[in-house]
């Protein structure tokens, strides 16, 4: 294999070029300049002319390990072989920034060499504030001196049994013994619950406040009839993080948490339409001044894109025929009170936008009505479960598509995201600035084909593009 | 050239490390005895060691050779009359893979040929060695791709949580072993060996005694005999084996209890395929090793990539540089109790508990009450001394005529396929053609996962073979990670490694870390073999996209100064 050139990692702010490059070969030696500092980095080498980013393989020394000058430190995979990286200076490893098995770019830091005792603190502080992977470092609990654990291990062994055969031994198992060191517990002050009172690796897990790792499931030998292990249910264990507050669920969300699991039995699908919305806008900018909200709009142009497909409109309630509901009523989902509700604009085919005749309630004012009693939870359950068709909009946030989860008992929801300007070509090749939003039908397959969907999403994106039937 | 046994942790062996510089030809390659399923020791214990004794002492022992005083005697008596005319041309004593081999090979060249087994047919490699062992780390392997979450995902796959159940493993090993010495005896059969059965003796030149005991015993006589009696786990002094919580390779392989937390003593081979195994099933594994290092028999380069990829990452540690001097069965409601001492101070360096102990300390010739004496060989700590062509030394130094050993029993390289290839060379030479085989060119693997092979020396012995004979040598390297195949498997981490002769092009040594490796070897192990040189090896073709491409790039990454080709290079002996 013929030798990869070493171009001499960059110490810290100053790149730290030699003249000839280092010539070695896989898995030799090669040295990491250290930068003339109190707290020197080790960078990231360059192992070879291709290399970009280099994953470290594994650190042969730990934080807190004193070395000497020309100690192999760490273990770098390049694209193309591992090597050992070796310190040019004495010093103690203060702080590790990229974990085993992490990647870092050629040059970028990978760890900080105090020269004292008295510095580590400060490069660890430094790592902290760098490290781009700090998060699994950080978010490892720090383990305190546990009250309850210290206590044990004061007191009396509690059965003979339980006690390791060596008295005053402290026996651990070894992927105890890896863990310990991996998460900086200290195993002198555990307490074994193991056979023979050995602390196990959960002893530690427990200490260091992490999820067990799972163990090679042993199939109990008397079923082998029954290879098939039951599908994985719903965790019922979760690992206990501490400091964490649980919060019951309000009724409404309990409510939601009910009708999304119930969703997970309907089998859905997705149809996205690009639409778009000049004309739709400058209606909303002529109409808004008599209290037109989106909202209504949207809901209109959904509910008279329905009556002209109305198995869209339709439901399936026990998946062996269709429901085709007499009436359009679009429910639109409305974040309120820590929670979610559907008011429903029930006939929203019928209902004009706005007050063409005095005393007829618009849309609009409908929906204004519907919210403020949602608000002061007044809604009748017909006023928010007689939906036929479900319209969420997250374009006011900026959202440009997103996704939604079909509710129960009905058959198609629109997911509405935000009108932004867009590069358009025409038939022609011309290209023009347009507004325009996606929209996102998510629907019940047992009913609704992909070709309903189409033919729905063309109707809507018509009705939207020339709005003014919205207000006829 | 180093000797390089796995551990021997008896107090009784004060200086592991024993070289052997006499001879250069003189190859001990620890791990090479293992390979075949299960030994390290005994090789270097008849090599190198002067003061041990090594008996099949185990008195669990399946095979006993029965030899009376009486029949002793007279055979002596009729010794002194050599037959005339013989009942076989050849007779094989020990129906493993060695006796097989050569019982095949004596038939092709038409020799009237029988076989005595007093045990199993198959030997150890098939029944408590090799085979089963395979059986058992085809799951392991298994065990570990559905384990491996990080993998499995990388490659798009989903799988639920793996579990399996440890009877139908121990059965998947058991129904192997069946198959294949069912296999085995039949390819026998068919061919017309006849198959003696009881326990062989030699009672006198060229007269072989079998049977049974308390049955009475049938005399016949051969024109040549071999001897290929193998061997048993090696059980060093001290180490209660009750076959339950202190247990050898034989019982490991019954895999009756998966215990939490085991130790291994010995990191050779066997251990280092236990550990393989033992950790797939979701135990802890404790090393305890005499030598300084882990895997002491291995090239150090391939060794420490191995440790990094076998030992590191798994739940296992490890006692290196340390004699189990004492290991007591778990009993009284206490646990394995394994007493450490220091190797080289002797002092008393720690205790261990666990709930198991596997002893992997190597293997030891099984060659008492073979009748040697009779025929005035006397064995060295158990081993048949053989010389180069196999052929049986006696007390005098002189061969005697008509009297060969190969495999464990003359331990000069305790492997099955070694011993099969002895036996081949011995009916070479009864049938008229000289034949050395060269033992250099045998390859050796260790199939852990991934897994380890090699062939000729390693990058010490080759060094000190190149200031020996003042000739240089070269190493070249490639890595499974430039190899489309070993990526497209997400199975990278590997390396192959090619020793040479920069001046002529003669392969020194190829040692293989890496997925598949042990059946990437012999390409190597051949071109020894042959004699093929870099140069020439480098032309040949290799299909793409494949794993065998990594020793192709080897090959084409060497630089030899000279482009002569050679002849196929002198046998060379052990």
């Amino acid at each position: 294999m013929a030798s990869l050139s070493f171009s001499s990692s960059v110490s810290s702010s100053t790149p730290f070029l030699r003249p000839s490059a280092f010539l070695l070969k896989p898995r030799s030696i090669s040295r990491v300049p250290l930068v003339r500092a109190k707290i020197r980095e080790i960078f990231m080498p360059a192992l070879s002319s291709t290399m970009t980013e280099g994953k470290i393989v594994s650190w042969i020394k730990s934080e807190g390990d004193v070395l000497s000058k020309g100690e192999s430190v760490v273990v770098v995979e390049s694209d193309k072989a591992d090597m050992d990286v070796e310190t040019f200076y004495d010093g103690i490893l203060a702080a590790i920034v990229v974990n085993e098995g992490e990647t870092a770019p050629v040059g970028s830091p990978i760890g900080l060499l105090a020269e004292t005792e008295d510095e580590i603190a400060e490069a660890k502080a430094k790592a902290a504030a760098q490290s781009s992977s700090a998060a699994p470092t950080a978010s490892a609990p720090k383990v305190e001196e546990p009250g309850p654990v210290t206590a044990n291990v004061e007191a009396p062994a509690p059965a003979v049994a339980a006690a390791p055969a060596t008295p005053g031994k402290v026996v651990a198992t070894p992927y105890a013994k890896k863990l310990a060191k991996q998460h900086k517990v200290d195993i002198n002050k555990l307490a074994g619950t193991g056979p023979f009172g050995r602390i196990t690796s959960e002893d530690v897990e427990k200490a260091a406040g992490i999820t067990p790792a799972p163990k090679a499931n042993v199939v109990v030998p008397s079923a082998p009839a029954t290879p098939a292990p039951s599908p994985p249910k719903a965790a019922t264990s979760f690992p206990e993080i501490p400091g964490s507050k649980v919060v019951p669920f309000t009724t409404m969300q309990a409510a939601v948490s009910k009708n999304m699991l119930e969703s997970l039995s309907v089998p859905t699908f997705r149809v996205g339409y690009p639409i778009a919305t000049d004309a739709l806008d400058a209606l909303y900018e002529k109409v808004k001044p008599k209290g037109v909200t989106m909202t209504a709009l949207l809901a209109k142009a959904a509910a008279m894109a329905l009556v002209q497909h109305p198995v869209v409109n339709a439901t399936c309630k026990d998946g062996k025929s269709f429901t085709y509901n007499s009436s359009v009523n679009i429910a639109v989902a409305v974040a309120i009170n820590d929670g979610l509700i559907t008011p429903v604009l029930q006939d929203a085919d019928k209902v004009e936008i706005h007050e063409l005749n005095i005393g007829s309630l618009s849309l609009s004012k409908k929906w204004k009505e519907l919210v403020e009693k949602a608000r002061a939870k007044q809604l009748q359950p017909q006023e928010y479960n007689s939906g036929t068709f479900t319209l969420s909009n997250l374009g006011m946030f900026g959202v440009d598509r997103f996704d939604a989860i079909l509710p129960p008992g009905q058959g198609a929801i629109m997911a509405v995201g935000a009108s932004k300007p867009s590069v358009i070509a025409d038939k022609e090749g011309f290209f023009s600035v347009k507004n325009q939003m996606l929209v996102n039908v998510t629907a019940d397959h047992r009913i609704i084909y992909g070709a309903d969907l189409a033919a729905f999403l063309q109707t809507f994106s018509k009705i939207i593009e020339n709005p003014e039937s919205l207000t006829m | 050239m180093q000797a390089s046994v796995s551990s021997l942790p008896t107090p009784h062996r004060p200086h592991s490390i024993i070289r052997s510089n006499s001879n250069p030809s003189f190859r001990s390659c620890g791990l090479r005895k293992e390979a075949f399923g299960f030994q390290s020791l005994s090789q270097f214990l008849n090599r190198e060691s002067r003061w041990i004794r090594i008996f099949p002492t185990n008195p669990r022992s399946r095979r006993q050779f029965v030899f009376s005083a009486s029949a002793s005697a007279s055979a002596a008596d009729n010794g002194s009359q050599l037959p005339t005319s013989f009942d076989y041309d050849l007779v094989i004593i020990g129906a493993g893979v060695g006796g097989h081999g050569a019982a095949l090979h004596a038939v092709e060249k038409g020799l009237k040929t029988a076989i005595v087994e007093g045990d199993v047919m198959g030997g150890t490699c098939v029944n408590r060695g090799c085979v089963p062992s395979k059986a058992l780390l085809a799951v392991s392997g298994r065990m570990r791709e559905l384990q491996n979450e990080h993998h499995l995902k990388a490659l798009g796959l989903q799988v639920a949580a793996a579990g399996y159940d440890r009877q139908a493993v121990a059965d998947h090993a058991n129904n192997l072993a069946s198959k294949i010495r069912g296999n085995l005896t039949n390819s026998l059969k068919a061919l017309g060996v006849d198959i003696l059965t009881g326990f062989g003796t030699i009672v006198g030149p060229q007269k072989v005694k079998y049977g049974k005991v308390g049955l009475s015993d049938n005399v016949i006589t051969a024109k040549d005999i071999i001897i290929a009696t193998g061997s048993v786990p090696f059980v060093p002094k001290g180490i209660e084996v009750d076959g339950k919580t202190v247990i050898t390779s034989d019982h490991a392989l019954k895999l009756e209890i998966v215990p939490d937390w085991i130790a291994i003593v010995g990191s050779g081979y066997i251990g280092l395929e236990f550990s393989d195994v033992y950790t797939a099933l979701g135990s802890e594994v404790t090393f305890i090793e005499a030598m300084d290092q882990l895997m002491p028999g291995f090239d150090p380069e391939i060794g420490k990539l191995a440790q990094r990829v076998l030992i590191n990452p798994r739940k296992i540690d490890y006692h290196t540089g340390v004699f189990a001097t004492k290991i007591t069965p778990a009993k009284d409601g206490k646990p394995v109790i394994i007493e450490l001492i220091d190797a080289k101070t002797k002092e008393p360096k720690d205790t261990l508990e666990v709930d198991a102990a596997l002893i992997a300390t190597g293997r030891a010739p099984f060659t008492k009450g073979l009748g040697l004496d009779n025929i005035n060989v006397e064995t060295q700590r158990g081993f048949v001394p053989v010389d180069e062509r196999m052929r049986v030394i006696d007390a005098g130094g002189n061969p005697v005529p008509h009297l060969y050993c190969i495999g464990d029993a003359n331990g000069k390289l305790m492997l099955a396929h070694a011993a099969s290839a002895q036996g081949i060379s011995v009916v070479e030479q009864l049938t008229g053609k000289d034949n050395v085989l060269n033992h250099l060119s045998i390859p050796a693997a260790c199939f852990t996962h991934p897994e380890i092979s090699m062939v000729g020396l390693t990058e010490p012995q080759a060094r000190e073979k190149a200031e020996k004979e003042g000739f240089e040598i070269s190493i070249a390297k490639t890595s499974f990670k430039a190899n489309t195949k070993a990526l497209a498997e997400n199975e990278g981490e590997g390396l192959a490694k090619l020793i040479y002769r920069p001046d002529n092009g003669e392969i020194l040594g190829v040692h293989i870390f890496g997925m598949h490796a042990a059946d990437l070897i012999h390409e190597a192990s051949n071109a020894i073999a042959l004699g093929t040189r870099v140069q020439d090896i480098k032309f040949a073709v290799h299909a793409h996209p494949t794993l065998s491409e990594v020793l192709d790039e080897l090959y084409k990454s060497a630089k030899v100064n000279s482009d002569i080709t050679k002849p196929v290079s002198e046998p060379v002996s052990v």
